[in-house]
């Protein structure tokens, strides 16, 4: 029997080429090396519903389609090592797993605490069910939250953690909350209504270091304010998970180089056969935007990823041309969105490259929707409420 | 035909499945999400797409 193929990755984009794979009509076997102990899970209640609610793991799990039943799954065991000379992938138990062709959907984690905690406990990150669980249980009336970082994490958490009745500072080195992504005048926006809320900004400043016995009682800035804190939430983004790949020829310097074909390619930019990678840990060139290849956490492209990286892959295993698919340009539209309070917002395109954003539609005070531009080309549109009209935006982004 | 269920105690009308299948789902003026619930097999692969986007995974196809 041959070698299966292996997805490294138990989570959305690793699901999504595997039921890619079976789409193109590949049957053979697949096994999916997670190192969480968990089938795939949907993340984005993790900062909201499940943050605040009572949810279980159960009622976020995708649902597994018949197509994919029969797939293997290797589940607490994290990737270390990859030889692909020998097509091979060792895992933290030792145990070594040969793929005739693999996927590397690793994604990211979230940066730790910049400082030494020196063993106090109450610090929190969130990226995991688990994270969730452990979060959610100290989100009490009263409890002083300190929440490390002002992007949509952070804000999501700070939302979250008002409505549970907690006192909460934000603090961050940047400007305005989730500026990079909504430019300054909707962060200024979304600021005042944090602001609103009891949420309280502090700029310019991060964490020096902590104070407590045990559990945190209080932090320290490196701007010499010292606050009390009951909990540290640090949400100061993510890295990707690629040690585990160093030595392996590919180009990781950020995340897993890819060509538009999803295919890994190597430092001097050769397509590594049968190496495949996808969702967040994936840095490739969006031909809708530029020719910067860049990794982009949005919710849409684990799948959009995922589906076409399996099809490909499944076409190539079962012996077919996959000729006609690597020509189709991979121009897929990033879709995001955040609830916080009442305040729904919703975005396409890449806000992030945008020189300027202009008003369009609505009141900033109200709903409203926004163009960006950068070098007065349109880069992404973001609004609250109006979901009809941000949406329509969406025709309006094609390849020239 | 092919049956589309939405779980609406789920659905959060993000429109994310809007642009995967715009003939079966659409939000209307007050942002809520409005469906056509028996569609055309024709619509199989766009309604697919559909429920593997939704954020909320609150869409489902019925035998």
């Amino acid at each position: 029997m041959s070698a299966p193929v292996v997805i490294v990755g138990g989570s959305l984009a690793g699901l999504r080429s595997a039921e890619g794979i079976r789409k193109a009509g590949y049957s053979g076997p697949i096994k999916v090396i997670g190192n969480e102990p968990y089938l795939p899970y949907n993340r984005p209640p993790l900062s909201k519903e499940l943050l605040s609610g009572s949810g279980e793991i159960d009622e976020i799990y995708f649902p597994i389609k018949e197509s994919v039943a029969d797939i293997e799954w290797v589940l607490g065991q994290a990737a270390t090592s990859l030889d692909t000379k020998e097509q091979k992938v060792t895992d933290l138990s030792g145990a070594s797993h040969s793929y005739s062709a693999l996927v590397i959907a690793t994604g990211l984690r979230p940066k730790p605490l910049p400082v030494d905690s020196n063993g106090i406990s109450g610090v929190h990150v969130l990226r995991t069910f688990d994270d969730a669980l452990a979060l959610r249980k100290q989100l009490l009336p009263g409890v002083k939250v300190v929440i490390l970082g002002a992007g949509f994490i952070g804000c999501e958490v700070a939302a979250t953690a008002i409505k549970a009745g907690c006192k909460v500072k934000v603090v961050a080195r940047g400007h305005e909350p989730m500026e990079e992504a909504l430019g300054k005048t909707l962060a200024k926006e979304v600021k005042r209504r944090h602001e609103l809320k009891g949420v309280e900004f502090v700029k310019g400043a991060s964490v020096f270091g902590l104070i407590g016995d045990g559990h945190v009682q209080r932090i320290i800035l490196d701007s010499g304010v010292i606050y009390d804190a009951d909990l540290v939430v640090v949400a100061i983004g993510s890295l990707p998970n690629t040690e585990w790949l160093e030595g392996s020829g590919i180009d990781i310097s950020n995340g897993v180089l890819v060509d538009g074909g999803l295919r890994a390619l190597s430092s001097d930019g050769a397509v590594i056969e049968n190496v495949f990678a996808v969702g967040d840990v994936a840095r490739y060139v969006n031909p809708l935007f530029d020719e910067v290849p860049r990794r982009v956490e949005h919710w849409n492209l684990p799948t959009e990823t995922g589906k076409r990286a399996g099809q490909i892959l499944g076409k190539q295993l079962n012996g077919e041309s996959v000729a006609d698919m690597l020509a189709e340009p991979f121009a897929p539209l990033p879709s995001f969105w955040s609830d916080q309070y009442d305040m729904h917002i919703l975005a396409f395109g890449m806000t992030y490259l945008a020189d300027r954003s202009e008003l369009v539609a609505g009141e900033l005070s109200g709903e409203c929707v926004l163009e960006y531009f950068r070098n007065d080309k349109l880069v992404g549109v973001c609004g609250i409420g109006m979901r009809p009209t941000i949406q329509s935006y969406r025709t309006k982004f094609s390849l020239a | 035909m092919i049956k589309v269920e939405v779980d609406m105690t789920k659905c959060q009308h993000y429109g994310q499945c809007v642009f995967e299948a715009p003939t079966v789902f659409k939000l209307n003026s007050e942002d809520k999400l409005e469906y056509v619930a028996e569609v055309d097999d024709s619509e199989l692969d766009n309604v697919e797409a559909a429920v593997d986007i939704c954020p909320m995974q609150a869409i489902r196809i019925a035998q």
